[in-house]
């Protein structure tokens, strides 16, 4: 779908800014909202572009480059932290050959940080796009992304 | 006191809870038919004597707060329930969404009425994915059952309801913050007073409610007030959903009557202290919360007795820790996350959510360097606008004042 049939499923108001960033970047296929893309929207919804820069800018989820297919967002905060979440990142990070933050060359995987995702009574926990990941150790995670691979 | 008797976790069984004909068998939208059948006013008296106070994490009276967004300031309102759950540590918004979405709906539905909305959205966060594929089904069979839209179960009431999503900002949930970013805006706080209920959303009228909240709403008013009073104590009513994670047995989200206590949910809710280990602090509500010693564990799991020990029930979250983990490097978790939340709008928490990082680097060789630590974050929550910039002086100040000697 382009960006032009996104945006107009949309009434043209700003307080669907962040409903049609979402789908954008959802089918950009590299899982980022480009510049044009800023551009066109914000000419369409009638913003500025540094009020649609911002916005995209502001928000953890959104992002201005290009990333991996498959966005892994590993909990990182406290209570996953205190399950030392660190070795899931480290171990994931040996798994992708990345660091986290990073996206491995084939565009598969872009690994990154996440804040509580609500998934405390499973902790460590992680996402990959939309499915959740608790319990995890070392073991599991090589057949995750091993599964992903293929 | 009767710990086993719960509201909402009844509802948390069913396997199909996104099924709507199985909600209406098992007695659902009775509280929103009877509510049709009242005066707002009534309502707004029913949820004031209930004593039900906000799930989110502030515990302020909710009759209060609607009877002041019910005042007849606009002909446009609007009703917000914050699913913006993002407290670390508390889940509980999550199970509410995914296994009982009508549950919460249907409380909405009726505080709108109660307050005179035509109009309400349910900002949820964008990384609750599950939670987002539940609501939209259950708004979509709402319409389709004539309990949503135009003319709401055969009553001239109309209500359109709409989801909005969050892109991963914890100060979104603070609730100017989080009709900033329903207007489609950087997650930027207000300046309040004005409050929600006077100029919220677009400038209107506005309630904004927790999820947990609006969940006891039609319980309250089928069974009455009087009913929900039985549980919980004269100034805390009612049940709260307790998130309990960390070193325990059975980690879990579990419902009690407010005043239960700490050693109860530990050790009868979450199985104990993992691998019959010693507890060695406790973090309730969550990184805006603050730590209980061991030595607390009979406390009173209620707002007022936690206020009174200087401690805070929040969002329920309970944050568990065996005596083999360090309190300090638990800190730096909690001081990093905070670093990493802050919006930067007012540059006191901004400098500072930062520096306390630094400060708290300095302390581990140096604890001479703790009251600096305090001092940091005492000057932060004096001179920022939102609710961010003041909680990290709560988990500092309680580490310091309870594990002085062992953090």
């Amino acid at each position: 779908m382009d960006i032009y049939q996104i945006i107009s499923k949309y009434e043209f108001k700003r307080e669907n800014l962040l409903k049609i960033l979402h789908e954008v970047q959802t089918t950009s296929g590299n899982n980022f909202i480009s510049d044009e893309s800023i551009k066109i929207i914000s000419r369409e919804l009638k913003l500025t572009y540094s009020h649609v820069y911002g916005v995209v800018t502001y928000y953890s989820m959104f992002s201005v480059v290009k990333r991996g297919k498959n966005i892994i967002r590993v909990c990182c905060s406290p209570v996953c932290d205190l399950k030392n979440s660190i070795d899931i990142i480290i171990e994931l990070e040996n798994c992708l050959k990345i660091k986290c933050g990073e996206t491995t060359s084939d565009h598969l995987f872009t690994l990154e940080k996440s804040e509580c995702l609500g998934l405390c009574d499973q902790s460590p926990a992680m996402m990959i796009n939309d499915k959740e990941y608790g319990h995890l150790n070392s073991d599991q995670i090589k057949k995750i992304i091993s599964e992903l691979t293929i | 006191m009767n710990k086993q008797h719960t509201i909402i976790s009844p509802f948390l069984k069913h396997e199909d809870g996104d099924n709507i004909s199985s909600y209406i068998e098992s007695g659902g939208f009775q509280g929103l038919k009877s509510a049709l059948m009242l005066s707002p006013s009534k309502i707004i008296d029913l949820i004031t004597e209930s004593g039900l106070r906000g799930r989110g994490g502030a515990g302020f009276p909710t009759g209060v707060k609607w009877k002041y967004a019910s005042q007849p300031r606009s002909e446009i309102k609007y009703v917000i329930c914050n699913a913006d759950e993002g407290e670390p540590g508390t889940f509980k918004d999550k199970l509410i969404m995914e296994k009982a979405p009508y549950l919460f709906i249907e409380g909405m539905v009726i505080a709108a009425y109660a307050i005179g909305a035509s109009k309400g959205y349910i900002y949820i966060r964008g990384e609750y994915s599950k939670s987002i594929s539940a609501i939209q089904k259950a708004i979509s069979e709402m319409y389709n059952h004539g309990l949503l839209g135009e003319s709401i179960a055969g009553n001239s009431f109309v209500f359109d309801l709409e989801i909005m999503l969050g892109a991963g900002s914890y100060l979104c949930g603070e609730e100017l913050t989080l009709i900033e970013s329903l207007e489609g805006k950087r997650g930027y706080p207000r300046i309040k007073p004005p409050f929600p209920a006077e100029k919220g959303l677009f400038l209107k009228p506005t309630l904004v409610n927790n999820v947990e909240t609006l969940a006891n709403v039609p319980f309250i008013i089928q069974s009455g007030p009087d009913a929900y009073r039985k549980f919980g104590t004269e100034k805390s009513a009612g049940t709260k959903l307790f998130c309990i994670s960390g070193d325990v047995e059975k980690p879990g989200c579990f419902e009690a009557s407010l005043g239960i206590s700490l050693r109860e949910l530990i050790y009868d809710f979450a199985g104990g202290i993992k691998n019959n280990g010693t507890p060695g602090a406790f973090l309730t509500g969550g990184a805006a919360g603050t730590f209980i010693p061991p030595s607390l564990i009979d406390i009173r799991m209620d707002y007022d007795t936690l206020q009174m020990n200087n401690a805070t029930l929040g969002s329920g979250a309970i944050i568990v820790l065996d005596n083999t983990k360090s309190i300090y490097n638990f800190l730096g978790s909690i001081l990093r996350f905070f670093k990493h939340e802050s919006c930067g709008k007012c540059v006191p928490c901004r400098i500072g959510c930062y520096n306390l990082l630094k400060i708290w680097e300095q302390c581990k060789d140096h604890p001479e360097c703790y009251p600096d630590l305090e001092k940091e974050a005492a000057y932060i929550a004096k001179t920022s606008l939102c609710p961010l910039g003041q909680s990290p002086i709560l988990s500092i100040k309680s580490a310091l004042h309870h594990f002085k000697h062992s953090i």
